[in-house]
């Protein structure tokens, strides 16, 4: 932090305040404020379009150490709406970067704080639950604060995932591929798509509000439904395509947002969680081999359990070491499965990747 | 997979006596171990030669045996208890060689006592430096290029082959004696016959060094059910060429995109699960280009080692303790995290503070050696510091090593000129990390040292803003000291003895403490809790540091 860093302020909808200093973008920015406790891997993080309208908090002490890189990304602009650090760095290292992370977040008019107490913030939403916020390095009176928070919307009920989706449809990998994958796009991240082209798969991205019609005349062996931000049950759109879907028949897989919709299509309800998932060391348990594997997660809204666990055609196939919450289901009666956790990682670990080669074999058989 | 209730009752076999690279850590793990086991109703018999140690106090085993550390010792331990199963991996090296011994004399097997935690032939493997690099080849994983030379020709022919610069590492000898570095042709001759002499079969190893490469560390726990968790990622600030066990290191790692750690992550998982087949912890070193971020494996060791025990306390995870819980059957979705206690214990560790280790050398005790660092371990302890800043934490272990350092900078302060301090750090020595703030303190840039000391630029920027607070701090004398500015120099690591030594004037370290506690910057106290305050921690432990 350099003595002529502008001030900065953080106010919580609960009327907490902490002061801090300006970083990336002078302005005012507002949203859900949560935390992730990844230490490696913030620019995937910053342009993962789950992220959007949240406010993030980073635990790692140290943010922007190793610049960014144009290839490190997952969407092609920063999805959080704000950041909050204790020491974000401008001074960087790594050879193959392209710039700072305050060039960074200045060319994506993302306003940060940082000189936060992070982990008193984190203690103080661990106990309190996910808010709204507001950050400022140009109003720093907290009662005019207080009024432009209180426009800010509330996450629980809110539809963003068509905010972010694809507004033209495109298509990736081999185009002579005999594997074709219809992708319902709610914000996907990028690596998602590569897991599947990588596989040899020829896929198409569709916008998040396309028919099931449209998606059939790309003749696809099986559909992909995506991760994305906002309250899954907000999506009646979304529902209805994936029931429809369900019928024909195909492999499905889900993804966190695209798990909970999944689950909604079968009746089982979501529910706005306290304070979230989000990092990279979330202890996951295939309860169908028995082994573990270390995940990659980021979501506010889970699976009801007890509605999971009465539902006669679905089956858990994954557990949350910490929590008991679902990770992951099953159809009884159809190829369709879907994780609540992130396989593509980026950031994060490489364990669950082997769910991909699952939907590839389903799709082959 | 349960606990396996065959075995009743464990022998732990100890490191022996203090010496430089193997010091109180295997205390620590061995105390850990034999609380682990105890807590599961199994009796715990130890032996160590050493009896200045915690583990062999009475109350940590059921039996205590100080005897020297030798097979006949075992045989009589084994004589007079029952005893199913042996844990040798908590002794470091001497207590995995001694088991090793007594696994080829058939010692186990006469008494019918299993080694858990532990494959003999992992540890042939990481122990051979042909036989890890064939391993490595074999699974993909990318080494430095070596040869074994058995005479003074090969080893010039294969040096040739190689290209410099070279390590010659001779065969069988304790501790790197007789090894070092060759930086071209006029030193080839010397330091193949100083290497073929000292190995006892006249062998070395010829090997192409990385100078200058970033290194990094990684702890691991593996269970019976291959599942592997990294436990901590640990970045030296000193770059190849130095000895882990001399460098200043970091956790967790600071200048490590998620990119190059998931490749480094998948590739110890790969090495530690192709190593045989045990259940415990494990280290495994890389190498990193940093132009063109390529990974080498430098070592692995399937143990428990020193590096584990710094890892257990910089993250709060004991992995002596579970280590030992895995190796008596348990997997690790089976187990809590110790310190949240309702979280599990597979699970990777996330940090919201730094870990600095400094080492500590006694050069002025050790008349006549050679203070320049390499190969060869010479420190003889380290102090490791926690701060909310890289900057914070350095300049804590900087004042913790009792040397009368009062922070960064303040300690046998250099009279040298700028070009000789630049001259002087390209040598690794003791006292690098203080000439390198010199150095900045007198202008020299960032690059510059960067380039000298293959130190990444990330540190020296970091150095960079503690030398900026003390221009700062110069300015002022303790009446016109402005509040923010004390805020920010002890928000960095800043004593308030080097606070008074640094600003204007005359003060005492009472005056600037009074001085700070009337405004309020007084300290605060954070846990290590292994999870960035994600969970409630039940017994985490504390540091101390400032927070707005």
């Amino acid at each position: 932090m350099s003595q002529t860093q502008k001030n900065a302020i953080l106010l919580l909808a609960d009327g907490y305040v902490f002061y801090g200093k300006a970083f990336g973008k002078i302005g005012t920015t507002s949203g859900e404020i949560c935390f992730n406790t990844g230490m490696t891997g913030y620019q995937e993080v910053f342009t993962d379009p789950s992220y959007t309208g949240q406010v993030l908090i980073m635990n790692n002490v140290h943010i922007g150490n190793y610049g960014v890189k144009e290839t490190d990304v997952e969407s092609d602009t920063v999805k959080i709406r704000g950041l909050i650090g204790r020491n974000l760095e401008e001074q960087f290292s790594r050879i193959q970067a392209k710039g700072s992370l305050e060039e960074y977040l200045i060319n994506n008019n993302i306003v940060a704080i940082e000189g936060i107490d992070t982990r008193a913030l984190v203690a103080h939403i661990r106990e309190k639950g996910a808010m709204n916020c507001i950050i400022s390095s140009e109003v720093l009176d907290e009662k005019e604060l207080q009024n432009l928070l209180n426009a800010c919307p509330d996450m629980d009920g809110l539809e963003l995932a068509s905010t972010v989706s694809t507004s033209e449809e495109y298509e990736l990998g081999d185009k002579h591929s005999r594997l074709k994958v219809a992708v319902l796009d709610y914000g996907v991240k990028k690596n998602i798509l590569n897991c599947l082209v990588e596989r040899g798969a020829h896929v198409r991205v569709h916008p998040a509000k396309t028919s099931l019609q449209r998606l059939k005349e790309f003749n696809p062996n099986g559909y992909f439904i995506s991760n994305g931000p906002g309250d899954p049950a907000a999506m009646p759109y979304a529902i209805a395509t994936i029931k429809e879907i369900l019928k024909e028949d195909k492999p499905v897989f889900g993804i966190c947002l695209g798990h909970q919709l999944l689950a909604l299509a079968n009746d089982i309800p979501t529910f706005k969680m306290h304070h979230g998932h989000r990092g990279l060391n979330h202890p996951v348990k295939n309860i169908i081999t028995g082994l573990c594997e270390i995940t990659t997660q980021n979501h506010g809204f889970g699976v009801d359990p007890e509605a999971v666990r009465k539902h006669p055609n679905v089956e858990i196939t994954h557990l949350n070491l910490n929590d008991e919450s679902i990770e992951g289901i099953r159809l009884k009666d159809k190829r369709a499965f879907s994780v609540q956790y992130h396989p593509e990682a980026t950031p994060g670990p490489h364990d669950s990747r082997y769910l991909f080669d699952d939907f590839v074999k389903m799709m082959q058989n | 997979m349960p606990k396996d209730n065959s075995i009743k009752s464990v022998l732990i076999i100890g490191s022996g006596p203090i010496i430089i690279g193997q010091a109180c850590e295997f205390d620590y793990s061995g105390s850990q171990a034999a609380r682990s086991l105890r807590e599961e109703g199994i009796e715990v018999i130890l032996i160590n030669s050493n009896p200045a140690t915690i583990m062999t106090d009475p109350m940590m085993a059921d039996k205590v045996y100080l005897l020297p550390l030798t097979v006949e010792s075992i045989e009589q331990i084994l004589e007079e208890n029952k005893i199913d199963a042996v844990l040798p991996t908590m002794g470091g090296q001497t207590a995995l060689n001694l088991c090793k011994e007594a696994d080829e004399l058939g010692v186990w097997k006469k008494y019918n006592c299993r080694l858990i935690g532990v494959d003999v032939a992992a540890i042939d493997t990481a122990e051979d430096r042909e036989k890890f690099r064939q391993l490595m080849v074999k699974i993909g994983i990318k080494v430095a290029p070596s040869r074994v030379a058995n005479s003074f020709l090969e080893g010039k022919e294969f040096a040739q082959q190689i290209g410099f610069p070279l390590v010659i590492r001779p065969s069988f000898t304790l501790g790197g004696t007789g090894g070092g570095f060759v930086h071209g042709k006029e030193d080839l001759d010397a330091a193949l016959e100083r290497g073929l002499k000292a190995s006892p079969i006249h062998e070395v190893l010829v090997e192409k060094a990385v100078l200058g490469w970033k290194e990094y560390e990684l702890e691991l726990l593996r269970d019976q059910k291959d599942n592997v968790v990294i436990i901590c990622t640990v970045e030296n600030v000193d770059p190849m060429g130095v000895h882990t066990g001399d460098s200043i290191t970091v956790a967790p790692a600071m200048t490590l995109s998620d990119t190059s750690f998931q490749d480094m992550r998948n590739q110890a998982m790969l090495m530690m699960r192709s190593l045989g087949n045990f259940a415990g912890g494990c280290n495994v070193q890389f190498a990193q280009n940093p132009e063109t971020e390529e990974l080498i494996a430098v070592e692995i060791n399937p143990r428990v080692s020193r590096s584990s025990a710094l890892a257990s306390k910089a993250t709060g995870y004991p992995i002596a303790k579970i280590a030992a819980k895995l190796a008596i059957g348990y997997s690790l979705d089976e187990l809590k995290n110790q310190i949240t206690q309702t979280t599990s214990a597979y699970f990777e560790p996330a940090l919201d503070y730094v870990i600095v280790k400094v080492p500590r050398w006694n050069f002025d005790k050790f008349k006549g050696a050679n203070d320049t660092l390499g190969l060869q371990m010479k420190s003889v302890g380290e102090v490791m510091a926690i701060g909310r800043s890289f900057t914070e934490a350095i300049q804590k272990a900087c004042q913790s090593l009792e040397n009368d350092a009062v922070g960064l900078g303040y300690y046998g302060k250099s009279l040298m000129k700028s070009e000789e301090i630049v001259e002087y750090i390209k040598t690794p020595k003791w006292d690098r990390i203080f000439r390198i703030k010199d150095a900045l303190m007198q202008g020299v840039t960032v690059k510059t040292i960067s380039q000298v000391t293959g130190i990444d630029k990330w540190f020296i920027y970091q150095i960079q803003q503690i030398c900026s607070i003390e221009k700062e701090l110069m300015n002022y004398t303790l009446q016109t000291l402005p509040n923010e500015l004390l805020k920010d120099a002890k928000k960095n690591g800043f004593s308030d003895a080097q606070i008074a030594k640094v600003m204007h004037g005359d003060c005492t370290d009472e005056q600037v403490y009074e001085k700070r506690k009337s405004l309020g910057i007084t300290r605060v106290y954070k846990m290590v809790d292994t999870c960035s305050a994600e969970f409630e921690a039940k017994t985490p432990y504390f540091y101390s540091t400032f927070e707005n």
